[in-house]
């Protein structure tokens, strides 16, 4: 690559040619402010925070998208560029609501650190010149808050370009231009999954989860209730950051810790559930495999894909595995097999689920999944919510010991752990299925080719003499793709992973915040330790799970599996009718 | 000072004014009144419309419909239809054919009182008004595509490109950039489509030049945009068009026809393999969408707002292709460069800016309308010999060129040549030509405050110093009219306009407080006068005028 010289601020830095100036001050040891620049996106230059000198140019240039060109001589710190940033700030301060104290984000706000670090100390601007807008509370899992939006539309490019559903877009003009759900209609109103990737790039709170911490509280304060948590498999290598710990931190056994101190009554792992729903899902792809059922089949434990496939595919349902996802699974058995286990009565049991995703807290309302006859899952937090929870509770997670979690929920294997990374259900699921279908060992349990943070991986896998060739996707957009292969005859797959959010549940949408795709890699990097670092890898070794269908399940695919852990899907069509949802 | 929705022009040429033009021009102002529609409609009389034969006549922009042969009893039926209900009156319309072809030409505004034609000279307008605009044959037999029969036979595409550099001309839309050196990028990216879009979009309050050269002279365009292809090597051309120009895009539309019929357009034109078409687009009706790169985010059928540059159009443009997007007066000026030859171009005008300029005079000034003047003009000039001088005896105050985004020129600057590098120095623009003239009778806050308001206005809200400093800057300013405002609200202005300038993402927002900048400089006198509680004026009501404050 072509290298060009330039000068930030005195020193001569080279980089290669088409770099921003802000690549090229960064190298200087210069961070130069920026707003709505994110680092994973087409750049918009709209904030103009980012602003530069260069010397020649009539204007001042947005760092974020200025290349640089040799020999180029940039100031980051004159008077004039100090003045531009600390206005064009002002402005949008100006007309966002100064309630820091009671705000979701307070301490965690891009805009807010800004206004330290630039220097904000008075406001000379007095007056709103924008008119206020109620929040959105209408979907089961978000809150949009255009009050506080500075229209950086972070959150349109990922809701447009990642995940391809166009949900919400700039509306209006000028002062009043605002980010709107197509027709400025309520967020549930439209085709939104709620996936919650909008809420995790917003730099402050003008969309963030719907709070489930307070329900929990009372729930653990209830001497009535019996709190039973869960936690994702993606949980463990990521609470840390919201604690300030370096991403990439396997915390498990502080993870159980802190669930302990906060009061729950069992602490157990959705793990489980994943490796049982490997189980179901391993023999239905046997089964449609074996019998000519519909194929490919499509994996069905992500709650955005499923609402994505529901509003965009309709036509398509049948191809989704009809196992519901492991949070639900787990509920169902929570609430029927553990209640009897235990001789708690179902109604006093209260299961609380954390969560790398907020369209989780959509799935667990949805009015199929109450297997037991009340709710499987009362509570969903993300993992931010628990940070939240933890701090308030003023544990502090860096200095917890290790514990273990509970049985019988809480024995698990490395194949469920690595649900929470793309390609990790379908790197179970061929563990399983090659042992089940071949009654042989594996030689190497490791499935390279479907790991990784690439939107679309492909594998082709021998179960001697059948060959099955499998995909994987991650993010909606690839998702779409693979969709679209599908409907023009062009998928020859026979078994599909698809998760909704980039880098699979490691890049949820209720993940700490930033997230970005090099934490991702780091976040998966960190699951596949803990993967190998466990004796078991593949869900049938799991022993819980074989007492499970001993005791309670009989076989896989079997009435009782069918009655708790299997579900149905419902067409919703790209323009839902108001009252779906 | 306002910003009109409509012009009434009534012709002010002698064999009109013989049949009672004033009395129809005061007629009109006494029923505008009536409707109180007065801050939005103009009355205006003007040089000659061209059908004589048929005076009085009136032309009604910005739709550009004709009435002729007025008596006073039509006048309330037009203010009652036209103008109040938005109904053309059918009835009333100047037909074509009716006269005699030599003044059937298209509606315009030509003056061609002989006091001004040796000022002017017609490049871009040579064919307006005097050839049938929708007989191909009448251009053809003007010299028209001549010029691309030239280039076709007998230049190499990198020759035109050439002569167009060499020519010097510069865009005419607003920015004056060198055509030369764009269609050059364009021609050196390699790339399987491009595209050259001629911006017909026309937003500018009060100016109407690209719409007279579209009804007037539509072939000239269409053989402009087939010589840019030629030069830089695309086969598609689109013209982008301000959706109200209902009569332009007709025209235009018969126009592209006509010459696919000849074969001046279509596949191998001329035998020499060259293909080249041209569609229509009308657009959705923001001045915003007359920046280039929010007009092809329209044409792509998305948001009009512009994009981050760079990439230039002319080399990422439509669709991603290599585009060149010109004005539609730069393409007039196209055939006749070709045909005459860059030194030709380069004898009219200024040695750093020749040609012609065709400016719009607006405001309070006698002879309102278009003319085509060389560059470099003096503004006293245009106010005072083609313009005839402002009316009512008033003094004159100041001149805001290049329409809304210009800057204020006071009268010390009455004897700047007009072209695009000087008025740059002098922090004001030359734009696409807009001319507004400010007598003495008005505040300059006022003023400032009507600017302001369209900039809140027509802001795309994409950028935080556009989209939250205009309406700062009118909030400071309405403050300094109500004498509330103080001086570190004037220095915060100051700052906020500068900050705008230097950050906004588009010409917009960057251009926005040009007319707030200049002012600053030039009536700081004024502006220091409000922040003392008086309005010299006497237009801000809050405030006392000078000779009560006395
Ligand atoms: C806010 C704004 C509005 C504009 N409107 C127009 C317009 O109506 N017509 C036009 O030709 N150019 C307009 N321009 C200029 C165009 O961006 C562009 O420079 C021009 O079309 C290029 O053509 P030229 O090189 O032939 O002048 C506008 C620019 C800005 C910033
Ligand atoms: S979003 Fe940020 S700046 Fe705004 S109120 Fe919340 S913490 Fe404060
Ligand atoms: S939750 Fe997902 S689908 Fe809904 S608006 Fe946000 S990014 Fe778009
Ligand atoms: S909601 Fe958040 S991410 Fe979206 S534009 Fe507003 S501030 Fe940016
Ligand atoms: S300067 Fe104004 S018009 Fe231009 S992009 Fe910014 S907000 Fe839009
Ligand atoms: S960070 Fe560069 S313009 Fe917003």
């Amino acid at each position: 690559m072509e290298m060009v010289k330039v000068t930030v601020d005195g020193q001569t830095v080279e980089v290669p040619n088409g770099s921003t100036i802000l690549a090229a001050a960064k190298k200087a040891g210069i961070k130069i402010p920026t707003l709505c620049y994110h680092e994973d996106f087409n750049v918009k230059a709209m904030c103009r925070i980012c602003v530069v000198e260069v010397v020649g140019a009539r204007t001042l240039q947005a760092a974020c998208s200025q290349p640089v060109s040799d020999g180029m001589v940039i100031i980051t710190n004159s008077p004039a560029v100090r003045q531009a940033r600390k206005i064009n700030l002002e402005l949008l301060l100006s007309n966002h609501p100064q309630d820091c104290l009671n705000c979701v984000r307070n301490q965690r706000c891009e805009l807010q650190a800004l206004a330290d670090q630039l220097g904000v100390q008075q406001q000379r601007f007095h007056t709103k010149t924008r008119p206020e807008s109620p929040k959105d509370e209408s979907t089961a899992a978000l809150v949009r808050d255009p009050d506080k939006c500075i229209l950086c539309r972070r959150c349109v490019e990922v809701c447009h370009e990642v995940q391809s559903v166009g949900a919400i877009a700039p509306g209006n003009r000028g002062i009043n231009t605002q980010i709107l759900p197509a027709g400025g209609v309520d967020l549930n109103d439209v085709a939104c999954v709620q996936c919650g990737q909008c809420s995790l790039v917003c730099p402050v709170a003008a969309i963030y989860e719907q709070d489930h911490t307070e329900r929990v509280w009372a729930a653990l304060a209830d001497p009535e209730k019996h709190v039973v948590v869960q936690t994702a498999p993606a949980i463990r290598v990521s609470i840390g950051e919201e604690f300030g710990m370096e991403p990439g931190q396997v915390t498990t056994g502080q993870l159980v810790a802190a669930l302990r101190r906060l009061g729950f009554d069992r602490v157990f792992d959705t793990d489980f559930t994943a490796d049982l729903t490997i189980i179901e899902e391993g023999h239905e792809f046997i089964d449609r495999l074996t019998n000519g059922g519909v194929l490919p089949m499509i994996t069905s434990c992500s709650p955005g894909w499923i609402k994505f496939i529901e509003h965009f595919y309709p036509e398509y349902l049948d191809h989704l595995s009809t196992c519901k996802s492991p949070q639900q699974m787990f509920g169902a058995l929570a609430k029927t097999y553990y209640a009897e286990k235990a001789g708690i009565d179902p109604k006093n049991i209260y299961v609380v689920s954390i969560m790398p995703c907020t369209a989780k807290k959509f799935e667990c309302g949805r009015p199929e999944m109450s297997a037991s006859g009340y709710p499987d899952v009362d509570a969903v937090l993300t993992t931010r919510e628990l940070g939240k929870m933890l701090r308030q509770a003023g544990i502090v997670f860096s200095e917890l010991p290790e514990e273990e979690y509970d049985d019988p929920f809480g024995i698990t294997t490395g194949a469920g752990v690595i649900f929470g990374a793309s390609g990790g259900v379908m790197e179970a699921a061929l563990r399983t299925v090659y042992e089940v279908v071949t009654k042989e060992t594996l030689p190497s349990v490791d499935f390279n080719a479907v790991r990784g943070i690439e939107g679309i991986k492909e594998a082709e896998v021998d179960l001697k003499g059948t060959k099955v060739k499998v995909a994987v996707a991650n993010g909606l957009g690839n998702a779409r793709k693979l969709m679209d292969l599908i409907k023009e005859g062009k998928a020859d797959y026979q078994f599909i992973e698809i998760m909704c959010c980039p880098g699979g549940c490691i890049g949820g949408g209720g993940q700490p915040i930033p997230t970005t795709n090099e934490i991702r890699k780091k976040r998966i990097e960190a699951i596949y330790k803990a993967d190998a670092g466990l004796p078991l890898r593949k869900s049938h070794e799991n022993p819980a799970v074989k007492t499970l269908y001993e005791e309670y399940l009989g076989k896989p695919l079997g009435e009782k599996s069918h009655q708790l852990l299997h579900t149905h899907y419902t067409k919703r069509g790209k323009y839902p009718e108001k009252s779906v949802g | 000072m306002a910003i009109y929705r409509s012009h009434v022009l009534v012709c002010g040429g002698t064999p009109c004014l013989l049949k009672g033009a004033r009395t129809i021009r005061d007629l009109f102002q006494q029923e505008i009144d009536r409707y109180q529609m007065t801050d939005e409609i103009r009355v205006v009389e003007t040089g000659c419309l061209g059908p004589c034969d048929e005076g009085p006549v009136v032309i009604i922009y910005p739709e550009g419909v004709m009435y002729s042969r007025l008596q006073p009893a039509d006048v309330p039926k037009i203010v009652e239809n036209h103008l109040y209900k938005g109904r053309v009156v059918e009835e009333l319309i100047y037909k074509e054919g009716k006269a005699g072809r030599e003044q059937s030409g298209p509606p315009g505004v030509t003056l061609e009182g002989e006091k001004y034609l040796d000022r002017q000279k017609r490049v871009v307008l040579r064919n307006c008004g005097r050839i049938n605009p929708d007989s191909i044959e009448e251009y053809i037999a003007n010299h028209g595509y001549k010029a691309l029969g030239k280039a076709l036979t007998e230049l190499r595409p990198e020759e035109v490109v050439q002569m167009v550099i060499d020519s010097k001309l510069q865009g005419r839309g607003g920015a004056g950039f060198p055509t030369g050196l764009k269609w050059s990028f364009t021609a050196k990216t390699q790339a399987d489509r491009k595209y050259i879009v001629c911006n017909a979009d026309e937003g500018e309050p009060g100016t109407f030049k690209d719409r007279l050269i579209m009804e007037g002279d539509p072939h000239s365009i269409i053989e402009g945009m087939a010589i840019a292809g030629y030069a830089v090597g695309a086969e598609e051309g689109i013209i982008y068009i301000r959706g109200e120009y209902q009569l332009s895009i007709e025209r235009m539309a018969r126009a592209i026809r006509q010459a696919n019929q000849y074969g001046l357009l279509g596949k191998d034109i001329f035998g020499s393999g060259f293909n080249f078409q041209i569609q229509i687009r009308s657009g959705a009706g923001a001045y915003i969408c007359g920046e280039e790169t929010a007009l092809l985010e329209s044409l792509e059928g998305n948001r009009g707002e512009p994009r981050v540059k760079p990439p230039y159009p002319g080399v990422a443009g439509l669709w991603g292709k290599p585009t060149v997007v010109n004005n539609v007066e730069t393409l007039a000026n196209i055939a006749p460069i070709i045909l005459n030859g860059p030194a030709w171009f380069r004898s009219i005008g200024t040695e750093s800016c020749p040609g012609t300029k065709v400016f719009t005079m607006l405001g309070d000034i006698n002879n309102q309308g278009l003319i085509e003047v060389p560059m470099g003009i003096t503004l006293r000039e245009i106010v005072y010999e083609i313009g005839g001088g402002i009316p009512g005896g008033k003094g004159f105050k100041m001149a805001q060129t290049g329409g809304t985004s210009g800057g204020c020129l006071p009268m010390e600057y009455l004897d700047l040549p007009m072209d695009y590098d000087t008025l740059a120095k002098a922090g004001s623009a030359l734009g696409s030509g807009a001319m507004l003239i400010i007598d003495d009778t008005h505040c300059i806050v006022d003023v400032l405050k009507n600017f302001m308001r369209f900039f809140c206005h027509e802001s795309c809200g994409k950028c935080t110093p556009c989209r939250e400093g205009n309406p700062r800057l009118y909030e400071i300013l309405t403050a300094l009219s109500a004498g509330t405002a103080t001086q570190a609200q004037i220095q915060l202005m100051k700052d906020l306009a500068r900050t705008m300038q230097l950050t906004a993402l588009c010409g917009l927002g960057q251009s926005a407080p040009n007319s707030l900048m200049t002012c600053l400089r030039f009536y700081a006198d004024e502006i220091a006068e409000h922040l003392n509680g008086e309005c010299p004026t006497g237009v801000c009501k809050s405030l006392a005028t000078k000779s009560e404050a006395v």
